[in-house]
């Protein structure tokens, strides 16, 4: 059916490849800010200025590559999962410092403006960092396809849509059903999905460090599970993304994810609040 | 917002973790030198050519990936750990190995229907 307009396939196939990605991200960062004012504007920016940047990203991707002795885009890409990872165990602590306060206001006013206060941006930055990494390449691979000029631009435009379409689908499909999780349990659910989901990104920047060439990897293949689950199968790209799934992982990104896991784990319960009044100052760290 | 972000002693706990684990990385990082072999592959009208290369076993060597195309690929190959955009006319080396014997899979990623081959470890 795609077909009819030669070309618009592959279009969608990695342009939807590319946009889950990120989606998945935007899902989760939405069901971990559910009901909170103003949340929607931060997502918005977050996805824009992403965009804006994938384009910067594409324009100057032979300058970043070419850079660093050719490692450019390897250390690229790991200094923005990096920043992501940081982001994300920020954000966990800050909610851990704060959750408390947050939970023991009385009013709905109080809690809304204790809320307020949350780091957003850092989320925003998250959402920023995935749409810039996965955009850049979609910008390249649609400048490309439409240069060639093997395909027409209805196509490439079809093609483009059906992914970005069924990417969005499957990030929504997430955030929805994170939403059926009953609100007592939500916060802990999302927070481990944050952890998670910022363990897998560590694990994916210290495999483009090893690539860079300034990481031992530790041995290769630590586990190889590629003819069970691979990553390009969808289900394979989900897990990759959602927990990290790695189908044939170096012994440093298993260190990576677990010390990730172990950072945030540890921070987010050593700052943890102590269970004071609402008002009251916390007791020094 | 910088302000924000480091004024406070949790981003301030934060910071000393990723230092540290960043020099622990740093001492890592020194590992002996560079592999010898170099195999080129180059990547023209969206197919790669060779399509099989083959390389010996249980040692590092390098890939050099030569775009021949005008637009940008992306070479990717989930067995051998390697990601890399490569833009028109540019080209790309990537370590890789040592490796077990067997056969690994490489795609372009823009073009999977027919920029796909395999290294072959023997």
């Amino acid at each position: 059916m795609l077909e009819l307009l030669p070309g618009s396939t592959p279009s969608a196939v990695v342009v939807f490849r590319e946009v889950l990605e990120a989606a998945l991200v935007v899902g989760i960062v939405m069901a971990a800010t559910r009901g909170i004012r103003g949340r929607g504007a931060w997502i918005l920016a977050g996805i824009g200025s992403g965009v804006i940047g994938a384009c910067l990203v594409a324009l100057f991707a032979e300058a970043i590559r070419s850079a660093a002795s050719g490692m450019g885009s390897e250390l690229f890409n790991a200094i923005v999962l990096f920043l992501a990872v940081l982001m994300l165990g920020w954000h966990c602590v800050w909610m851990s410092r704060h959750g408390r306060e947050i939970a023991q206001q009385m009013t709905a006013v109080g809690r809304a403006v204790a809320e307020g206060a949350r780091p957003l941006y850092a989320l925003s930055f998250v959402i920023a960092l995935a749409v810039l990494r996965e955009g850049s390449e979609i910008v390249l691979f649609l400048y490309g396809f439409a240069a060639g000029g093997q395909v027409s631009l209805p196509a490439l435009a079809l093609g483009s849509a059906i992914g970005l379409g069924g990417g969005i689908a499957l990030g929504l499909a997430i955030y929805l059903g994170l939403l059926r999780v009953p609100m007592r349990h939500l916060f802990a659910v999302t927070t481990w999905m944050i952890i998670l989901l910022a363990a897998g990104m560590a694990a994916q920047g210290a495999a483009f460090l090893v690539q860079a060439d300034l990481l031992p990897a530790l041995g290769k293949g630590i586990w190889d599970t590629s003819k069970i689950l691979s990553e390009k199968q969808l289900v394979g790209q989900i897990l990759h993304v959602l927990v990290g799934y790695d189908s044939r992982p170096s012994g440093i990104q298993i260190v990576f994810y677990l010390v990730t896991i172990g950072i945030i784990g540890f921070l987010t319960w050593r700052l943890k609040s102590p269970a004071a009044p609402a008002g009251s100052a916390p007791r020094p760290a | 917002m910088i302000v924000i972000i480091f004024g406070s002693e949790n981003m301030r706990m934060m910071a000393k973790a990723s230092l540290t684990a960043l020099a622990l990385i740093a001492v890592a990082a020194l590992h002996p030198a560079a592999a010898q072999e170099s195999y080129v592959l180059t990547i023209k009208d969206h197919k790669f050519d060779p399509a099989e290369i083959t390389v010996p076993a249980g040692q590092e060597v390098t890939l050099v990936v030569k775009n021949m195309d005008d637009t940008a690929e992306e070479f990717e190959s989930e067995t051998l750990d390697v990601e890399e955009v490569i833009g028109g006319g540019q080209e790309a080396s990537f370590k890789i190995g040592p490796l077990e014997a067997g056969t690994y899979e490489f795609v372009g990623e823009f073009h999977e229907d027919s920029a796909k081959g395999n290294v072959v470890v023997q």
